[in-house]
């Protein structure tokens, strides 16, 4: 009798096949990046720089090209599942079906923070942020707990829109409100970095962000079986 | 073979005369028989709509999400149809709040928007509400919609306190012109009567709503299941 | 000793529609049992099933005395069915070893390699699936599910898209498993092809079986005859 994989060593498997099939199609990841790269130089044109300094416009640059980015890829997790039915394959195997959404939850993670290693030095380059090594760890920093969020939540949806018509216009409908407590305290940790205030005084987000990464990671594992038992 | 679902009264129900009737006779007193704010005069009277109705539409997005939770355990289809329902209405409320809100903040705070907190928070409870009726509208299979809603609802319930949370920091950081509190300590008693009247009022066209609206539901369900059981 | 597959009382219902309607018989090992029955009779439903990927509305579903959809008992099955499950991204191998690490095999590359040989398609297994041909990708799809030595082998519609070659390499897989102690289900609308491997035949029309009897014996013209007549 062969022993039925855990949750983890499961999920793990789950995120590697997803991850491959990226590494060999890779059409996701580059419009993804390609995209990010568009917005950034769109949102420069649209800014007058002499109103408004790099360093406060930068923050929202950066988070609404992440949430967007994000978006085009989590749609993508799900769609090749659902091309030849491989998720009857993947349900009828003895995984935990929390490892489902684990596995792809951290697929989902590598290729969100996979675009956001190039978009952030692409915002430094163009906006001409005094970035140095320790702002770069803090956003650095930022950026994983956000994307942590955003991932929990865009997984959750797009495993229950991807079966659905309309899949790709009733995710980020779903999805967006959601991302609002991630993207608030996101931007503002981004901003109180970038004018080199004290990390201090941005505690109360920091706290806001961790809380929502634990309450809806952990919720999302639990209630995404109920999105496949038909 | 199932018969044909029975044909339904026909005519409005008596319940929803009744609440009709009520939010009549509140808003006569409401626009009668209560003086006018001292400070804001007749534009406060505007809240006899808002604040109810904002209380309705938290009070149904609240049921909404517990039917669904129970619905997950129970399975009964009743729980459903009343999910469905109550988020419908409830996104009317909060239509009414958030049309309401701006058309008093116009003379009162001087701006027909604002990013309040509570304002915001409806806002976004009005985005997760439709969110979950469009997702109930492209799920064809009866179970698989309800188990959908459900799970959306449980989220969406979860988030409100993050997104109240934000929304509230966000405002002390950038405090925003002072704003005009409209629940002073010292309401008299002849407004607090009239507010009183307008959320009863209120409630009860929440009940008749949905009530009708799970009538509704129910006999679609009966019509499809009676077609289904023309052709098997 | 417990049998391999029980099906008790197994109904599944989507709205009023009955799609299985009391379903029940058991599979002791090396049973095979052929499904006939006409579109929409609830075949695959049925199958689905005992695969543990829709839970029954009510009944229940055993393998090996394990009711479904627990992992030990979707651990013993093997699903085929018309549609690949495949990546086609992904080379045949990749495929194969995939299924084989989610059902935590020891030694999974000498199983992907036997599975892979047993099908024919182990010198085309380092290419991407997309680039087979339908019939080859089928044999890969047969691989994938077979992997991992199932006691319980669900088959839908198994030789679509096979050519003489795989159809060849599929009865064969079939009967090994079968000799080797494995219960067959295999739902076809070739009534020659199933009866062909099968130890009990029987026809599904609305939901349940329309007559369920053993194999052996079976006059095949007299009972295609009959069967053309039932489902009429």
């Amino acid at each position: 009798m062969n022993a039925a994989p855990g949750l983890l060593a499961s999920a793990w498997t789950i995120a590697r096949k997803d991850l491959a099939i990226e590494f060999r199609t890779r059409s996701a990841f580059l419009s993804a990046l390609v995209l990010s790269l568009l917005a950034i130089v769109i949102f420069y044109f649209a800014w007058d720089p002499t109103a408004i300094r790099a360093t406060d416009l930068a923050p929202g640059v950066l988070w609404v090209t992440f949430t967007f980015s994000g978006l085009l890829g989590l749609h993508r997790s799900f769609g090749v599942e659902q091309h030849d039915g491989a998720m009857d394959a993947l349900l009828v195997a003895p995984v935990p079906r929390e490892s489902i959404f684990l596995g792809k939850a951290l697929a989902n993670l590598a290729f969100v923070l996979g675009v956001q290693a190039v978009a952030l030095p692409a915002v430094a380059l163009f906006y001409n942020l005094p970035l140095d090594g320790r702002a770069f760890a803090l956003l650095a920093g930022v950026m994983v707990l956000a994307a942590l969020g955003l991932v929990s939540i865009g997984t959750m949806f797009a495993g229950m829109t991807a079966n659905t018509r309309l899949a790709e216009l009733l995710l980020p409908v779903l999805a967006l409100p959601f991302f609002v407590p991630i993207v608030m305290p996101a931007a503002k940790l981004t901003a109180a970095v970038l004018a080199g205030r004290p990390f201090g005084e941005a505690v109360a987000w920091l706290r806001i962000l961790l809380a929502f990464d634990l309450v809806f990671a952990y919720v999302c594992m639990l209630v995404f079986p109920f999105t496949l038992d038909d | 073979m199932s018969a044909p679902p029975a044909a339904p009264a026909r005519g409005p129900h008596a319940l929803s005369l009744v609440a009709l009737a009520a939010v009549a006779a509140a808003y006569v007193r409401a626009i009668w028989f209560t003086p006018p704010e001292a400070v804001q005069g007749y534009a406060q009277k505007i809240l006899y709509v808002h604040a109810p109705a904002a209380w309705v539409a938290f009070l149904a997005f609240g049921l909404t999400a517990l039917a669904g939770a129970f619905w997950l355990f129970l399975k009964d289809p009743r729980l459903d149809r009343f999910a469905e329902s109550s988020a419908e209405v409830g996104v009317v409320f909060t239509t009414a709040v958030l049309t309401t809100g701006p058309l008093w903040g116009r003379p009162i705070w001087g701006t027909w928007w604002t990013w309040d907190a509570r304002l915001t928070l409806t806002l976004f409870l009005w985005f997760v509400y439709v969110g979950y009726l469009v997702l109930r509208g492209v799920i064809p299979e009866r179970e698989q919609r309800a188990r959908y809603a459900a799970v959306l609802g449980i989220l969406g319930a979860l988030l409100i306190p993050f997104i109240h949370l934000s929304v509230y920091l966000f405002r002390t950081l950038h405090p925003l012109p002072v704003v005009a509190r409209t629940d002073g300590p010292q309401m008299p008693p002849v407004m607090l009567i009239t507010f009183f009247g307008c959320f009863a009022a209120f409630t009860l066209l929440y009940v008749a709503f949905v009530r009708a609206r799970m009538a509704l539901a129910a006999e679609r369900d009966a019509l499809e299941d009676a077609a289904v059981g023309g052709t098997a | 000793m417990t049998a391999r597959v029980e099906a008790a009382g197994l109904v599944r219902t989507f709205g009023a529609r009955r799609a299985v309607d009391g379903l029940s018989f058991t599979l002791a090992p090396g049973d095979c049992l052929a499904l006939f029955g006409p579109n929409g009779a609830g075949k695959s439903t049925a199958l689905r099933m005992l695969a543990g990927l829709l839970s029954p509305s009510a009944g229940q579903a055993r393998i090996e005395g394990v009711s479904l959809p627990r992992p030990e008992a979707r651990a013993r099955v093997g699903l085929i069915s018309h549609r690949g499950m495949l990546y086609e991204a992904l080379t045949a191998r990749e495929n194969v070893r995939f299924s084989a690490a989610l059902h935590g095999l020891r030694d999974v590359e000498g199983a992907v390699q036997r599975a892979l040989e047993q099908l024919r398609v182990a010198d085309r297994a380092d290419v991407p699936v997309r680039s087979l041909s339908r019939g080859l990708q089928q044999r890969v799809s047969i691989a994938r599910a077979i992997v991992h030595g199932p006691d319980v082998l669900l088959a839908d519609e198994p030789y679509t898209g096979l050519d003489e070659q795989g159809g060849a390499a599929l009865t064969a897989l079939l009967r090994e498993r079968r000799a080797a102690g494995a219960a067959l289900i295999v739902v076809t609308h070739h009534l020659h092809e199933g009866l062909a491997l099968a130890t009990h035949a029987a026809v599904m029309r609305a939901g349940r079986f329309a007559r369920y009897e053993r194999a052996e014996g079976l006059e095949r013209d007299r009972y295609a005859a009959e069967y053309r007549e039932l489902v009429a």
